[in-house]
């Protein structure tokens, strides 16, 4: 992409991306929301125009207007899942019947496609009447058993739990590794950005603000990632070390962490939400992290439960849903947060 | 005074006896007002799918032509039509006057309206992204807009049956165009009138029972494809 720009309306969404995707490499697009990643993947799907720049595609340029043929070799997974309101089947089959694929292999493609989303079974039940993590496994099989060269995901696994968001990174790496597809996703999460693509490019405001590899990205640019306020529970803020060993970090608002790390001056950290501890009353143990919060969202990933607390920041964290209906939690309700000083990492 | 329990019971049994007339009419009507909703569908999809897909300046002005339409007096459509079709009016030529094609021709003018307000709302109310889901995962733009079409496809389905019952059911169009001429272009609510006036009220009653079963059918068709909606879900394709 050169000098790519996107205007809608009065809003500039992506202003001037410059950036070449090597063959075969899975590049991650990390930032916010409203840093334009859907509309950089829209591009890259062929199915959103630029405003102006040019877009060239395996040495071709793309002509947008007439773009049928190159978006056969792209194939881009919403962030919101949408399916067709007809059987799992025909949403897997789709790609395959315009592409006239003959039956026999159509069937059998599918039926790849379902065993490699762990959907075997599935075929003639309505698709929109599956679980919200079953609907998303049947949005990427339908983009995997098109086998394109290009493979876009726009947060992949933003609505999975844990579980159903490994089995999903497990496959991305499969078919990036066995079928050297080249990989472009959007997410937030801070790990599946650590670990899983050879490159980050960091987005902010419609322009890509860094780009390089994980360690690079996560190794120098932490008050970058640290902007990034979907980037869940990290957090920047003023370290000063404790004659205890520890680090006491202000991250505002009378918000002050201890870090079993010891560091001085501005630092950026980050606490995974599973290293939360959830109580209604607050927990006495060796933990150096208690704060009292206010619970401020909730968010039901079947078997578990993300939840948003106020503790003067927001913290995510998450617990089990039978945790969630047993402390008989709600919006606005008072809990305390407890975690320990080596749970605070920093990056 | 009118017998109107003896009225029925003739009724009835002219129904049950099969009557030749009867049925004439009854099936007359049906393959009439059948006809003008596959010209209406023909004519009326494109335009319910580029007004549900597409934005353009005066959109709005077109919406709203139609759905103002959907309420004209039959009667004014049919004197338009009548002027339209005579001898002496700009398609004269077609001679189309007191003959079943006018009839046709007349009733899919007639809910060509309300068959292009309710596609479109159908279409419109289809996730918008399905447009760009289609596209992404290869198809062209016309495969997309098919793929749209069928996502909204029970209520061009309703669309379709809100037009046919508007057809079976009008007056005002089948008869200035049509004549009410026996045997040939009366229909069901024509003849019901020519019958109540001549004072033929067992034919009347008849008909007019006829008329309602077939109202009523429809709408259990509409209830029953409701419920297996399911099954219709499942078994159809996208593309």
């Amino acid at each position: 992409m050169k000098g790519v720009t996107k205007i809608f309306g009065d809003k500039t969404v992506l202003d001037n991306i410059n950036l070449q995707i090597q063959k075969g490499e899975t590049l991650a697009l990390l930032g916010p929301n409203g840093s334009g990643k859907t509309t950089l993947l829209k591009i890259l799907a062929f199915i959103e125009n630029p405003s102006s720049g040019e877009v060239k595609f395996q040495g071709a340029t793309v002509n947008f207007k007439n773009a049928e043929k190159t978006r056969l070799k792209s194939t881009l997974v919403f962030q919101r899942t949408i399916l067709f309101n007809t059987s799992v089947y025909e949403n897997i089959v789709y790609g395959l019947k315009v592409r006239k694929t003959p039956k026999n292999i159509r069937d059998e493609e599918v039926r790849n496609a379902l065993k490699l989303a762990k959907l075997e079974g599935f075929e003639k039940r309505p698709a929109r009447k599956l679980s919200g993590g079953e609907q998303q496994r049947v949005a990427i099989a339908r983009a995997l058993v098109l086998k394109t060269p290009l493979l876009l995901l726009d947060e992949p696994t933003a609505n999975l739990d844990p579980k159903n968001a490994s089995l999903l990174e497990e496959v991305i790496a499969t078919v990036n590794r066995e079928m050297k597809t080249t990989i472009v996703m959007a997410t937030h999460n801070m790990f599946q950005a650590k670990k899983l693509p050879d490159r980050i490019a960091l987005m902010s405001d419609g322009r890509i603000t860094e780009i390089g590899t994980p360690t690079e990205i996560f190794g120098t640019l932490s008050k970058n990632l640290a902007s990034f306020a979907a980037v869940d529970n990290t957090f920047t803020g003023t370290a000063k070390t404790t004659s205890a060993g520890t680090t006491i970090v202000d991250i505002g608002n009378r918000v002050q962490i201890e870090a079993a790390a010891q560091r001085q001056g501005v630092i950026s950290v980050f606490v995974n939400p599973q290293d939360i501890i959830v109580s209604s009353d607050a927990v006495l143990s060796s933990a150096r992290n208690v704060f009292k919060g206010r619970v401020i969202e909730i968010v039901d990933l079947g078997s578990l439960v993300k939840l948003r607390v106020d503790i003067g920041k927001p913290f995510t964290v998450q617990i089990t849903k039978r945790s969630f209906d047993e402390m008989q939690l709600n919006l606005d309700r008072t809990v305390f947060l407890t975690f320990k000083a080596s749970s605070v990492q920093v990056i | 005074m009118v017998d109107i329990l003896g009225g029925i019971v003739k009724a009835l049994q002219l129904i049950l006896s099969g009557d030749p007339t009867l049925y004439g009419i009854f099936y007359r009507s049906l393959f009439f007002s059948g006809v003008a909703i596959i010209l209406a569908t023909l004519w009326g999809t494109p335009i319910a799918m580029l007004l549900g897909l597409k934005d353009f300046r005066g959109k709005t002005v077109v919406k709203a032509f139609f759905n103002s339409l959907i309420g004209i007096p039959t009667v004014v459509l049919g004197l338009i039509l009548y002027l339209t079709f005579s001898k002496s009016g700009p398609l004269g030529f077609l001679q189309l006057v007191h003959t079943p094609g006018a009839i046709i021709l007349g009733e899919a003018v007639l809910v060509t309206p309300i068959l292009i307000s309710i596609a479109t709302s159908a279409i419109e109310a289809v996730d918008p992204e399905i447009m760009n889901l289609s596209k992404t995962l290869g198809a062209s733009e016309s495969q997309a807009s098919i793929t749209v079409l069928k996502e909204a496809l029970n209520g061009v389905l309703l669309s379709n049956i809100a037009s046919f019952n508007r057809a079976i059911a009008e007056l005002g169009v089948a008869l200035l165009v049509g004549g009410n001429i026996a045997g040939l272009t009366d229909v069901l609510t024509t003849a019901i009138s020519r019958y109540t006036a001549r004072g033929d009220l067992d034919l009347a009653i008849a008909l007019g029972i006829l008329l309602m079963a077939i109202v009523f059918g429809i709408n259990m068709i509409v209830i029953a494809a409701r419920k297996a909606k399911f099954l219709i879900t499942l078994g159809r394709s996208p593309q």
